[in-house]
């Protein structure tokens, strides 16, 4: 089945590993980095994610359409976004607080309502095989790539583009920078901050769907590693630039896929450690571009971590 | 589409007449405001002046529909103008500049620009509005960086900015609320020097609200003055002395003579040798290379802000880590941990205390117990530690202090950031006044008083050399520095350039090494 392609296996492994692991990544950090910019946390992206995977996987099967699917993941993500951004309007909420309740109910209702949905099998997102030049077909596993992976690399063009160039963009940067220049502005920061959070749980809803619907490929309660809550480090890491998220949700996926790339080639040994790559990864950035003099310079001024 | 550049070119009329007839604002019983009247005729640069509280910014609010006045009227180019609220302000072509910058910081300045329109496009086309930009700064007397984000430019260009925003904007008549005070002298001279000439060739009319009789006569065209909300003077900049405004801004006030000063300095209880850090921007360094303060004295140390003052205080107050030296404080090695500052007695006034010296969502009573809730009794000189908190005497001690500094707060278990500035700088005050203290290191300790708590506090400080204190004094204000200090040093570019003893200090000399005109060996 497979042409031995010698060491060259590993990178070419970690390359479709990332492509394939990093679709998750990519929509939950543009989806946090939109939340943030409009100066809100959301932890609760870990929940909403889970939840999409549950939702997205569960109207699938019932209406044989992978597409639909998604469409359910992002509407079930942008409730849980509404249900965070008006919480978080209300005087003396705290962010932070709300968004570590709403990843537990998130992931709890999903346990909850997912129990029927563990055993029948969901259509599958399609992909389009991009390595259809190449004859090796490590190569053309590697470059199998999923529509959603794609759509992303599009989001996180039209979000840079739009966070630039747009009205709508300015103003987001504007509320997320400064209320008080957002206000004088007779702009209302909340009504913005709520569509923001909303659309952003959207996102992360359809990044749940890409877990269920995609790879791994069906609902379990073991379905997300940790995506939900890596991707809002990433969003840090990549400085709140979309662009820039897209390479960080990349370069995560490829350290998640460090493992089973050593692993195929058979290398075994210590292969729990590479499966925590990309936790060390997490933290390693963090570490990296922390500093104890300054705030985190392109960080949102009205970011409850960073004021 | 052409709204964009109707946006940015004056409407045809340039500078806007604007009076306030008979302006009165009532809250409640108390008449912040009356009857106000002034007319500022276009094209004119017209200086308020007025001690805090004196309803400067009340009549502001009132002419920009922030509030609505009691009674009395605004007129706008010889009309009756009703402005029910700031957007009413802003289309009859009147705009304000605040005291703290509204712009936002991660913007550029070409996006802040752009975004403040009301106008602004939907989807914007940058290449088009850049080169309208670039066609409105090429009209402008100044012009600012446009692709910068505006949290990397200096202060005196965000207030350049800000005032070419309301330009930008249409704005015809401009309230500017306190300009320079963030600003360095030169930068002020700058920004205002081009708001004088902006006046002059017609495009726009100011109101200027203002402390320093300084900037007055070297810009303003006319000046009124208010005092508890009336207006008690008006008249031709040209025609009036610093003295006779001051003497109408305070009114029969009498300032108290300064504290008598006795006693001579003992030994030495601060030294700072060969001290480095870097500076704010992290490019230049800051290096005291021997400073000493003795027992029972006070070293003044002036210059210009932004030569490294407040570094040198961070430094002290161990808000800065030294990169090489070292300080020293009755002969023991000093590196300003609290412990150090309990067992040497030494006490601090930063400035901006809310920020330096404080923890704003606490309590004044906590706030106030700061250097002392952690040990037994008073806090005092080798004071044991105490592990339960005394909430009771804490209350009781901040009660006594707040009443002895005449803090106004509402209650001692008012969160202190509810306090004003002068409040703020008592209370903290209190705190560093009160028990022993060995060494007193205090920056622009009178910043945003009035006439009154300024030499209430001075006394104070007096008070405490007398009683043997060494005293470390860092201040913009020449006149506190030679009033208080025995002997006075200047810090420029981040050095000490010059030392003087107090009583033959003379303020050319002074000036000229502030001014970074040095004849030592200094770069």
């Amino acid at each position: 089945m497979s042409t031995d392609i010698g060491a060259w296996a590993v990178p070419v492994a970690i390359l479709g590993g990332a492509i394939r692991v990093s679709t998750p990544f990519l929509f939950v950090s543009l989806g946090e980095v939109l939340t943030e910019r409009s100066g809100r946390i959301n932890l609760g992206l870990e929940g909403t994610l889970v939840f999409g995977a549950m939702s997205g996987y569960a109207v699938a099967y019932l209406s044989g359409s992978a597409w639909l699917g998604v469409l359910a993941a992002a509407l079930a993500g942008t409730l849980f976004g509404l249900l965070h951004g008006l919480i978080c309007s209300l005087p003396k909420v705290n962010d932070i607080a709300v968004g570590i309740s709403l990843m537990l109910l998130g992931t709890g209702l999903a346990f909850f309502f997912g129990t029927a949905f563990v055993q029948p099998v969901a259509p599958h997102l399609p992909s389009i095989p991009l390595g259809w030049w190449s004859d090796i077909p490590q190569l053309q596993a590697a470059l199998r790539v999923n529509v959603l992976f794609l759509i992303g690399i599009v989001l996180a063009l039209l979000l840079a583009w739009m966070l630039k160039t747009t009205r709508v963009g300015l103003i987001l940067r504007v509320v997320g920078d400064s209320t008080d220049a957002a206000r004088a502005m007779g702009l209302r920061p909340n009504l913005i901050r709520i569509a923001a959070t909303a659309t952003g749980g959207a996102f992360a809803g359809v990044g749940g769907a890409y877990l269920s619907l995609f790879y791994p490929g069906s609902w379990s309660e073991g379905i997300s590693s940790g995506q939900g809550l890596m991707a809002v480090a990433l969003v840090i890491f990549a400085r709140w630039d979309p662009i820039k998220a897209f390479w960080a949700a990349l370069l995560f996926g490829g350290a998640g896929a460090l493992g089973p790339a050593l692993q195929s080639v058979g290398i075994a040994k210590g292969y729990y450690l590479y499966y925590a790559a990309p936790y060390v990864l997490t933290l390693g950035v963090l570490i990296a571009t922390s500093s104890p003099n300054r705030a985190t310079t392109g960080a949102p001024g009205e970011l409850s971590i960073t004021k | 589409m052409t709204a964009a550049l109707h946006a940015k070119t004056p409407a045809p009329g340039g500078a806007l007449a604007v009076e306030t007839v008979g302006m009165t604002m009532r809250f409640g019983g108390f008449t912040a405001l009356d009857d106000v009247s002034i007319r500022i005729a276009p094209g004119t640069l017209h200086a308020l002046l007025g001690e805090n509280g004196a309803g400067k910014s009340t009549l502001v609010k009132c002419m920009m529909g922030f509030y609505h006045a009691s009674s009395g009227q605004l007129m706008v180019a010889g009309r009756e103008a009703p402005v029910a609220d700031p957007r009413q302000a802003h289309a009859l072509g009147l705009g304000m500049v605040y005291q703290h910058f509204t712009l936002v910081p991660s913007l550029t300045a070409a996006e802040n620009l752009v975004i403040s329109r009301e106008d602004a496009p939907r989807v914007i086309d940058w290449r088009r509005e850049t080169a309208a930009l670039e066609e409105f700064m090429a009209r402008m007397p100044f012009r600012v960086p446009l692709g910068q984000p505006v949290s990397a430019l200096a202060a005196g260009e965000k207030q350049k900015l800000e005032i070419l925003k309301q330009l930008y904007l249409g704005r015809r008549f401009l309230i500017l609320d306190e300009p320079t005070s963030v600003l360095t002298p030169d930068e002020a001279d700058e920004v205002l020097g081009h708001v004088k000439a902006l006046c002059s060739a017609g495009e726009i009319t100011v109101l200027m609200i203002t402390h320093k009789f300084r900037e007055v006569t070297a810009f303003a065209d006319d000046v009124s003055v208010l005092r508890r909300g009336r207006l008690v003077g008006q008249g031709r900049v040209a025609d009036l002395s610093h003295a006779r405004m001051a003497a109408m801004m305070m009114g029969e006030a009498t300032l108290p003579a300064p504290a008598a000063r006795h006693g001579t300095p003992g030994e030495v209880v601060l030294a700072v040798e060969g001290a480095v850090a870097p500076d704010r921007s992290g490019l230049k360094e800051i290096s005291v290379d021997d400073l000493k303060v003795r027992a029972g004295e006070i070293v003044g140390i002036a210059g210009i802000s932004g030569n490294g003052q407040m570094e040198f205080m961070e430094m002290l107050t161990g808000q800065r880590a030294l990169i090489s030296g070292g300080m020293q404080v009755n002969g023991t090695p000093y590196h300003a941990t609290r412990g150090e500052q309990r067992r040497l007695a030494i006490r601090t006034l930063p400035e901006e205390p809310l920020r330096n010296a404080c923890a704003p969502r606490m309590s004044v009573a906590e706030n106030i117990a700061f250097r002392s809730f952690d040990a037994k009794g008073a806090g005092g000189k080798g004071a044991p530690s105490s592990f339960w908190l005394n909430r009771r005497q804490m209350r009781k001690r901040g009660e006594a202090l707040v009443a002895g500094f005449k803090v106004r707060t509402t209650s001692v278990d008012a969160p202190i950031a509810a306090l004003s500035g002068g409040n703020v700088q008592r209370a903290v005050l209190a705190r560093e006044l009160s028990g022993d203290v060995d060494l007193l290191i205090i920056s622009n300790p009178c910043f945003g008083l009035d006439f009154a708590a300024v030499s209430e506090i001075r006394t104070r400080i007096m008070a405490a050399r007398n009683a043997g204190t060494a005293v470390l004094l860092m201040s913009e204000d020449l006149d506190e520095i030679l009033e208080l200090s025995d002997r006075v040093l200047v810090m420029s570019e981040g050095r000490i350039v010059y030392e003087v003893p107090a009583a033959e200090a003379d303020i050319p000399t002074l000036g000229s090494h502030m001014g970074g005109h040095h004849m030592g060996g200094h770069a």
